[in-house]
Formats: C-alpha cells, structure tokens, sequence
C-alpha cells in the first residue's frame, strides 16, 4: 500500500456545470469528495458511500452517476451537471425542483439532490411516466423522510411543469 | 470510508494497459466500470497499490453482433448494452438479463465485462455467460487467449483469469433458431442483489420442447448450467412436468443462508422462479429469439 503522507497528489480538470475546474487532489479522491472538498459544490451529499443510497447521484454526460462509486481522475472525460447546475436560484427553479416544493417531496432534504438529478434525467428519456414507471425511475434513492409517495407525484408533476413550460414559451 | 492510496495508471492503448499490469499486475487491479471494485476499496476489503483505469483505452466499447455470437467489449456499460437494439435482436437473453443489474445509475457505469470478470455469484451476466456458452477473451504478456465460460468460473469472485491479465471482451453465443430466452430475478427491493435468479434458454419445434437449459444467480459457487433436457425434451409445452422441473432445480443448487434470506428459502424460491419464467417462456407470444 502506498503511503498517504508520501501519495501523489494530481491535477484533476473537471467540467463541471459546464465551467472547467482544476484542483489538485490524490487518485483516490471521489468524485463525490472532490465535488464538496476540492470545489466547493456542497449541493451533492453523501449518504452511505457505497452506491447504495443514491444521495451523491450527478450527471455524467447527462446520465445519473453515483459520485461516491467513481474517482474524481476518472471523471474527468466527462461533462459532470450537479445539482447546482441544474437549478441554483430560489426564484428560478428546474421543472423537477418546483415539483418537489409544490409536492412536499422533501422533509429534511437530505436525498433531495440525488432525487432531483435522477428524475432529471429520467425525464428527457421518458417525458411522460405512468405512476408506476415513476416509482421504479426512483427505486435506485433512498429517502428516510417521506415515505415516496410525494416524489412519486412530483415526478409526474415534474413532467407536467416541463410541458406547461414548453407551452408557455411556444 | 475512503478508499486506500493508490497510484493511478491510465494507459490510453491495450498494448500499454497490457505492459503496465504486467508491471504491477502482483498488486494491481483493473479498473473499469468500478461499480463493484470502487466500494470493495471503500470499505478497505481490498487495498491494491495500483489501479491500471482502462476507461480511456480505446478500442474496447463496441458491440459486435455476428451470426454466431455477440461480442461485447470491455468498457461497454450495462446501460449501453440494454439499449443496443441489434444485440437484443440476436440475444434477446442479453437484454432481459442486464435490466436486472442493479439501478439505472449503476449501468450507467458498470460494465458488463467487468460484472463478468468481477464473478460475483449475484450477478446477472456470468449467469448469461454460462448458459450461451460465452468465450472470455484476455490479453495479457504472454499473449491472448480465450477461456469458455465453463472454464473461467472457479468460486465466488474466483477466476482462471492472471493477475496481470485483462479481459477485452466477452463473446456471447448465438441460441439456435427457434430458441426462447427469459430471465427472471427476486429481491427484497427493486435492484438489491437478487435472493435467487434464473436465466432459461428453451428450444421449441412448434409446441414440442427440444430442449431446455437453466443457469442460476445467487444460488450456486459459481454459475453453471443446468440441463432441464431430460425432463423436458419431447414434451408439449401444453404439459410440461413442471413438479420435475422443480425437483431438479431444488437439487442442483446450493445456496447459502445470510441476514438476507436462509438457504431454504433461497433454494424454494429458485425453483418457484423457474417454473415460473418456463411457463411464460414457453407460451407463445414471449421471449421468441
């Protein structure tokens, strides 16, 4: 085993919500750690650090990714969307943030950004889920608080406010 | 909860891939998809020194469909594999099989190659491997060589593969005309591990049955293929004797009893799941390959 006090440490470049970021950081750093730590983007939590729970969920080239089970070295041939990148103003929410306040898809948040990234890009593969396909969209995120059954309604609501958007703008 | 320091390789062709873990191979490990790798170091059950990360060796993230087999290469993700529409046409099997991994999140980024060369017992595609007869392919520094699926699998996250050998792809075989696939899995929750899993491969002329095959996920050391030929062969699909199917199944595998589900349970469910997927298998509007 390599010596943590002696470990390489790299420059890691990221693009993340589209801006490119350097820092520098040893190989073992997750993607998750090295979102929070290096680059100070604290929206991505991190629940269990196995791939279980789904709080640390972000997009990679716009396809839901635990961050806890990639390495920040890695991650670095990717376009990365946080949950910041998605939506990062009270006043301006994403289709899928504003479904999750008109909801009450959140208690104490916690999973809130794994949901959000998850749903999000469930929802450019399928824009109008039944119910049921939204209970299994979010069967890989965990939430201790609600029970699901509000973020399941939201994730069709979600898909509504994406249309009613779409209209309003046609 | 961190993973232990490691120096990161990151060879950019097969040829360096090959030379670096023939370097480090003693104390190195491939790192591909990591979706099973990345918490086994996070939880310090494995601490290699090196890590040779082959996602940008190029080259290795095609699916061949050819008319023997499907040929999937080492960094095509679940997720890439459940969509590619040619690879569900030859083996329909492929697909039914790998929407079972796991999460939609977690294909994103595991690979199936990986899963394969990783030997979990639990998991989906080493089950699919054994039963079309699958063809490992490695490269390392004596060269490459290809190891049948028979031959790959030695015990639970066991293989013949070397240290310092890298799997390139996985060749699946081709199920011959008239062959009907299904899959089918259980677990507590929706992506967990499965209890139990079947994968069925049923060959019908007509409404006869020619011949059946089972391989199991989560219930047997290794996966392997159990040969439901003798109880089925030249039966009508109309009356299958399912109470031998299930005979067979309950003495084939030997499953391990764990906080998830005892050995019994495990072994019930096995064969419940098989006479289950055989019915619908072989009904005429599913699964045709």
């Amino acid at each position: 085993m390599t010596d943590a006090a002696t470990e390489q440490k790299l420059d890691i470049t990221l693009t993340v919500n589209g801006v490119r970021r350097t820092a520098s950081a040893p190989a073992r750093r997750l993607l998750s750690d090295f979102l929070r730590h290096d680059l100070g983007l604290t929206g991505t939590h991190v629940g269990c650090e196995h791939g279980v729970c789904g709080a640390c969920t972000v997009l990679l080239d716009g396809e839901p990714a635990r961050a806890c089970l990639v390495f920040a070295v890695t991650a670095q041939a990717h376009e990365i969307t946080t949950v910041e990148g998605i939506g990062n103003d009270p006043a301006n929410l994403s289709p899928v943030q504003q479904a999750f306040a008109e909801c009450h898809a959140l208690q104490c948040g916690f999973c809130t950004p794994g949901f959000v990234t998850t749903i999000t890009a469930y929802l450019d593969e399928n824009p109008r889920p039944t119910p049921e396909e939204a209970r299994e969209a979010i069967s890989g995120n965990l939430c201790r608080c609600t029970g699901y059954q509000n973020i399941v309604k939201a994730v069709v609501r979600a898909s509504e406010i994406v249309r009613e958007r779409e209209e309003e703008t046609r | 909860m961190k993973p232990a320091p490691f120096v990161h390789h990151a060879p950019r062709t097969l040829e360096e891939a090959v030379a670096v873990l023939g370097d480090v191979g003693h104390d190195g490990k491939v790192l591909a998809g990591g979706q099973s790798l990345i918490p086994l170091l996070s939880m310090r059950l494995a601490s290699p020194a090196h890590l040779v990360d082959v996602n940008g060796v190029a080259g290795l993230d095609t699916v061949e469909v050819a008319d023997t087999h499907v040929r999937v290469g080492a960094l095509v993700r679940h997720a890439g594999l459940e969509r590619h529409e040619g690879a569900a046409a030859a083996l329909p099997l492929l697909r039914q099989a790998v929407r079972n991994v796991a999460h939609p999140a977690i294909r994103t980024r595991g690979t199936t190659v990986g899963s394969i060369a990783h030997a979990d017992p639990s998991g989906e595609m080493p089950a699919v491997t054994v039963l079309t007869d699958g063809v490992v392919e490695a490269a390392g520094p004596r060269g490459r060589r290809e190891i049948a699926a028979a031959d790959f699998f030695t015990g639970p996250l066991e293989t013949t593969l070397a240290e310092d050998e890298l799997v390139v792809a996985v060749r699946f075989g081709r199920l011959p005309a008239g062959t009907r696939t299904g899959f089918v899995e259980s677990a507590r929750r929706s992506g967990d591990y499965a209890l139990a899993g079947v994968a069925l491969a049923v060959g019908l002329d007509g409404e006869v049955v020619t011949s059946a095959r089972a391989s199991f996920v989560s219930v047997t050391p290794v996966p392997d293929v159990l040969d439901l030929g003798p109880a089925l062969a030249g039966r009508s699909a109309r009356d299958l004797p399912l109470d031998d199917v299930v005979e067979l199944v309950r003495s084939h595998v030997d499953p391990e009893s764990d906080i998830h589900a005892p050995a019994d349970y495990r072994r019930m469910l096995a064969a419940e799941l098989t006479r289950r997927v055989l019915t619908t298998t072989t009904t005429p509007t599913e699964g045709a390959a």
